[in-house]
C-alpha cells in the first residue's frame, strides 16, 4: 500500500511538472503538448488501428531478430568459451565491437539486403547478439563445472549435454544478459524503423515529427517504453522468479 | 621442496612393506598380496597409474605415481589418505572424467576411455541439478540412456524408496538437507545402474548424526545391490567403519601405502571398540603422510592446474 502511494506521488509531481511547463508556454503548445493532448493522439492512434499495426509489425520483427540472437548467441558463445584460441582472440573483438552502435551498420545492411525487411532485422541482430553471445561466453564460464562433469558422467553427450545440462545450468547467469540483448534489440529495432518507411513504432514515430505533431511523437515515445517494460517486467519478471524458485537463489540484484 | 619428482621404475615398491600381523582381526598386508588373493578377473583394475599436473609456475608436479589396485566385484574398497594425494583425482580417473599421464583403468578388463553409466562419481558437493526436482534428477541418467518414460518413472520410485526419500520427489534440491541431498545423489547415481559407485568424500560436509545414518544406509544399500564401491574419505574410522579394505596413499606424489584387509563382521558402527582400534593402526601409518602434507601446506602455496586438453 506504501509503495503504491509511492507511485501515484511520484508520477503526480512528474504530471504535474509536466502541465506546469506546458502552461507556461515556452514553447508553442504544438511544440509542447500537455498530457491531455497526448492522450488523444493515443486515442486517435488506436482508434483508426495505426498504433495496434504499428505495434504488431515492431513486435514481430524484433521477436524474430532476438530469437535469431538467442540462437546464434548461445552457440557462438558456447563455442568461444569452449576454446581458449577462439576465447582470447573473438572474445576481445566482440567486447570492442559492442561499443558500436548497431545503427552504424544501417548503410551496409540496406547494400547487402536492400531497402527492405531484413535490413532491419540484420541491424536488429547486431544490435542484440553480442550481448547474449558475451553473456553465454560468461555464464559458461561461470557455471560451476561439476554440473557438466556429472552431466557427462550420467551419459550425456552432444545435444543432449547442452539442451539438458549446459543450457538449464548457465541459465542463472546468462538471464542478465538476455535482458540486455533484449533492450539492445527493442533500441535498434526502432532506430531502424526511424529510418525507413517500415509501418512499424519507429515509422509511426517520424510521421508524428514529419507533420508537426508532437503529441503523436510523445504518444509514440510511450508506446516504446511501456512495450519494453512490459517485456522486461513480465517475461524477463517471471522467468527469473521461476530461476529463483528452482535454485533457491535470492532475489536478484 | 614437493614439487620435486622423482623418477620411479614401475612395478618396484617404494615403500618398506612392514608385514607385523595388527589389529583384531584386521591385518596389514604387502601390496602385492592383495592382488595375488584375487583368483578371479577383478572389476576395476588399475595399472601403473601416473598423473602430473602443471603448476603455476609451469613445472610440472607429480600427482599420482604408479598406482596399482584392483577391486573386486561387489567389494567395498575405502581409499583414505591426506588432502593432497590425489584420491578424488583417482576416482575422477576412474570415472573417465580426466585421463591419466600415463598408466591404464580397466573395468571388466576393458580400458577406459570417458565416462560411463557403469561407473557413476558421486561428488562431495552431490552434483545434483539444482533446475531439476528430486524426481527428475533421479531420471536424468535413464532419461540420457532414451529409457521409456513409464519405465523411468517406477525406477525413479523405486530409488526414492530405497533412499527414504519418496515423499521428496517434487522437491527442488535447495529445498533439502545436506544429508537427503547425499541420499538423492545416491539414488541418482544408482539409478543408472552403474555396476561401480566411486564417491569422492560424499559425507564430509555432514554434521555426525546425519553421517552415522547415511554409513548404515549406504552399507544396507551396497549389501541390498552387490555393487562395487570405490569410496574416497580423509576419515580413517569412516573408511574402517564402510570397507572391506582400506587403501592408504602417500601425500604427493600419491602412491599406495599400504592396504588393510578389514574383516570385522557387519554391520558395523563407528563407535565399535574393533572399528576403532583397526582405525588406529591406520591412522599411525597415516600420520606421516598428514605431516607431510601439513609441512608443504605451510611452505609452500603450489595450485596445481590439470593441463589443458585433460578431462572436461
Amino acid at each position: 500500500m506504501k509503495r503504491a502511494a509511492r507511485y501515484i506521488i511520484f508520477y503526480s509531481a512528474l504530471l504535474a511538472l509536466w502541465v506546469i511547463l506546458a502552461k507556461l508556454k515556452i514553447w508553442p503548445p504544438y511544440l509542447f503538448p500537455t498530457p491531455w493532448g497526448v492522450a488523444e493522439s493515443l486515442y486517435a492512434g488506436f482508434q483508426d488501428h495505426t498504433y495496434l499495426i504499428a505495434i504488431a509489425v515492431s513486435l514481430q520483427r524484433v521477436l524474430l531478430g532476438y530469437a535469431i540472437s538467442v540462437v546464434l548467441g548461445m552457440v557462438l558463445g558456447l563455442g568461444i568459451s569452449s576454446s581458449k584460441f577462439l576465447e582470447e582472440t573473438m572474445g576481445g573483438l566482440l567486447v570492442s565491437l559492442q561499443s558500436l552502435p548497431s545503427i552504424c551498420w544501417w548503410p551496409l545492411a540496406l547494400l547487402w539486403f536492400g531497402l527492405n525487411q531484413n535490413a532491419i532485422l540484420f541491424v536488429v541482430i547486431m544490435g542484440s547478439l553480442l550481448s547474449v553471445t558475451l553473456a553465454m561466453e560468461d555464464g559458461r564460464k561461470q557455471m560451476p563445472k561439476i554440473y557438466s562433469q556429472a552431466g557427462r558422467n550420467l551419459g550425456a553427450r552432444g545435444f543432449k549435454m547442452f539442451w539438458y545440462v549446459l543450457l538449464p545450468a548457465s541459465l542463472p547467469f546468462i538471464v542478465s544478459g538476455l535482458k540486455q540483448g533484449w533492450a539492445f534489440a527493442w533500441r535498434s529495432l526502432i532506430t531502424a524503423e526511424m529510418l525507413y518507411l517500415s509501418l512499424g513504432l519507429g515509422q509511426v514515430l517520424m510521421m508524428g515529427r514529419d507533420l508537426n505533431d508532437m503529441s503523436a511523437v510523445i504518444a509514440v515515445m510511450l508506446l516504446i517504453i511501456a512495450i519494453g517494460y512490459i517485456i522486461d517486467g513480465v517475461v524477463f519478471k517471471a522467468m527469473e522468479r521461476h530461476l529463483q524458485n528452482k535454485w533457491g537463489l535470492a532475489p536478484a540484484n | 621442496m614437493s614439487a620435486r619428482i622423482e623418477p620411479v621404475r614401475p612395478g618396484v615398491p617404494h615403500f618398506s612393506p612392514h608385514l607385523r600381523e595388527v589389529g583384531i582381526s584386521t591385518h596389514k598386508t604387502q601390496r602385492g598380496a592383495a592382488i595375488l588373493e584375487l583368483r578371479e578377473s577383478p572389476k576395476v583394475s588399475l595399472g601403473e597409474i601416473c598423473l602430473s599436473y602443471r603448476t603455476q609456475s609451469g613445472e610440472r608436479l607429480l600427482a599420482l605415481d604408479h598406482i596399482n589396485l584392483q577391486v573386486r566385484a561387489g567389494e567395498f574398497v575405502c581409499i583414505v589418505g591426506p588432502s593432497g594425494c590425489g584420491k578424488s583425482t583417482l576416482l575422477h580417473l576412474i570415472a573417465g572424467l580426466h585421463s591419466p599421464t600415463s598408466g591404464q583403468v580397466r573395468v571388466d578388463g576393458r580400458p577406459v576411455d570417458g565416462p560411463g553409466t557403469d561407473r557413476i562419481l558421486i561428488f562431495q558437493d552431490h552434483g545434483l541439478f539444482p533446475w531439476l526436482t528430486v524426481a527428475e534428477n533421479v531420471e536424468f541418467g535413464m532419461k540420457m540412456k532414451g529409457l521409456p518414460k513409464a519405465e523411468r518413472q517406477e525406477k525413479t520410485r523405486d530409488y526414492l524408496r530405497l533412499v527414504h526419500l519418496a515423499k521428496f520427489e517434487k522437491s527442488y534440491i535447495h529445498q533439502l538437507s545436506g544429508g537427503m541431498r547425499q541420499r538423492v545423489a545416491i539414488a541418482r547415481a544408482l539409478a543408472t545402474e552403474p555396476d561401480v559407485l566411486l564417491m569422492d568424500e560424499p559425507f564430509a560436509a555432514l554434521d555426525a548424526q546425519t553421517r552415522d545414518l547415511l554409513h548404515d544406509e549406504l552399507e544396507r544399500i551396497w549389501s541390498d545391490t552387490g555393487r562395487t564401491i570405490i569410496f574416497v574419505t580423509h576419515n580413517v574410522r569412516e573408511a574402517v567403519r564402510l570397507g572391506d579394505r582400506v587403501v592408504l596413499l602417500t601425500f604427493r606424489p600419491g602412491r599406495v601405502k599400504s592396504e588393510f584387509p578389514v574383516s570385522l563382521p557387519r554391520p558395523r558402527s563407528l563407535e565399535d571398540p574393533e572399528v576403532a582400534l583397526a582405525a588406529r593402526e591406520v591412522l599411525d601409518e597415516l600420520r606421516d603422510e598428514i605431516n607431510r602434507s601439513l609441512e608443504a601446506e605451510y611452505q609452500d602455496g603450489i595450485k596445481p592446474r590439470i593441463e589443458p586438453g585433460v578431462g572436461a
